[in-house]
């Protein structure tokens, strides 16, 4: 193999939904991890299904299968945790998969003009053609980003029902 | 020599919190911004019903002050099928109370982890984040997050104009009273003027 060659490699993840495979580049993925508990509560992004508890991190759990196959997954072997870049932050997400994962090394070629936003290219890996996700454009987040300021304080307690 | 005093770690900060019941949904919110927490049969007294089409979720007003407060349908402003609520609470610093079907516990959290930028609609607002309570998710509410300052304005001005059109009717029934005493009266100088002659 060629230096110029090993350059253009890069990792990535492979994900199932369904019956068929995509990517995701691999310094994108924080884990893998087996289905826990969805924790819900009420709110208005439909994308969004609810959070999962990690490492003491509450993680939103985005079906991204309704954007990329036309329907919700009716069952789920795993949630990949990637991280969603949000302009300057980055926050995970857990996108449920219905099976194993696999990493690879391929070389990525640039998507095209009638490419969808949520595609970052293409790959070539045993004679399929896998789109790499577009995680920005796949998973909901506000549309201009300010600087998310920490938490308020927790306050003191001053009065009691 | 007198030994060293062993080193105490800080104390954790705390928040205390109420935990509270809206059809079947549990919710977070800091005991600081409660002022007060009432069964709903104690408003009836005080509370006037109001009817704003656009805010189905405020169903009653209460005077206090020169201030209306805006009692609020928790379940309806979270879109949660509508359950009989029982208790209201109060939130201080704000001209809102919230209507709840019950309170869970009382306790005290310890971290509040900023609402994920994934969510990004209405709850924004309606949410100061969420917090792990014993291998659970609870969203902390925003006290101020049950009304916008236009939903305020806008109910402001409902009140303001039903005040007005309720003034002009009192206006116009005690003209027309004053129309019909002045009425009598001339009627009553015909009478006594044709005695008279």
């Amino acid at each position: 193999m060629t230096a110029i060659a090993e350059t253009d490699l890069q990792s990535f993840v492979l994900l199932r939904l369904g019956d068929r495979r995509f990517a995701v580049k691999a310094d994108q993925i924080a884990e893998l991890v087996a289905p826990s508990r969805i924790f819900r509560f009420p709110h208005r992004t439909s994308e969004v299904e609810g959070v999962i508890l990690r490492r003491g991190r509450i993680v939103p759990v985005c079906d991204v299968a309704e954007k990329l196959l036309g329907k919700g997954l009716k069952s789920r072997r795993f949630y990949l945790i990637a991280q969603r870049r949000y302009g300057s932050q980055t926050e995970w997400v857990a996108l449920p998969v219905t099976g194993d994962c696999e990493l690879i090394n391929a070389e990525m070629t640039l998507p095209g003009d009638a490419d969808g936003p949520h595609v970052s290219g293409w790959l070539s890996h045993a004679g399929d053609v896998i789109e790499v996700l577009n995680l920005a454009a796949l998973t909901p987040g506000p549309t201009e980003i300010a600087p998310t300021p920490p938490p308020a304080p927790l306050q003191q307690n001053e009065a009691r029902p | 020599m007198r030994p060293l005093s062993p080193v105490k770690a800080p104390a954790a900060r705390t928040e205390q919190i109420i935990l509270f019941r809206v059809s079947g949904q549990i919710f977070a919110v800091s005991s600081a911004s409660v002022q007060e927490v009432r069964g709903v049969d104690s408003l009836s007294g005080a509370a006037k019903e109001m009817s704003y089409p656009a805010l189905r979720k405020v169903k009653y007003f209460v005077r206090r002050g020169e201030n209306s407060v805006y009692v609020i349908n928790a379940a309806l402003h979270f879109g949660l099928p509508p359950a009989p609520p029982a208790l209201v609470f109060v939130l201080r610093r704000t001209r809102t109370a919230l209507l709840i079907d019950g309170i869970e516990k009382m306790t005290s959290m310890s971290r509040l982890q900023a609402l994920p930028l994934a969510y990004c609609h209405e709850e924004r607002t309606w949410y100061r984040g969420l917090t792990a309570l014993d291998q659970t998710v609870v969203p902390v509410v925003k006290p101020d997050g049950f009304l916008t300052p236009e939903e305020l304005f806008l109910l402001d001005a409902s009140l303001a104009q039903e005040a007005d059109a309720e003034a002009n009717r009192q206006a116009e029934r005690e003209a027309e009273h004053a129309q019909e005493v002045e009425s009598l009266n001339q009627l009553q100088d015909n009478h006594d003027t044709g005695i008279t002659q």
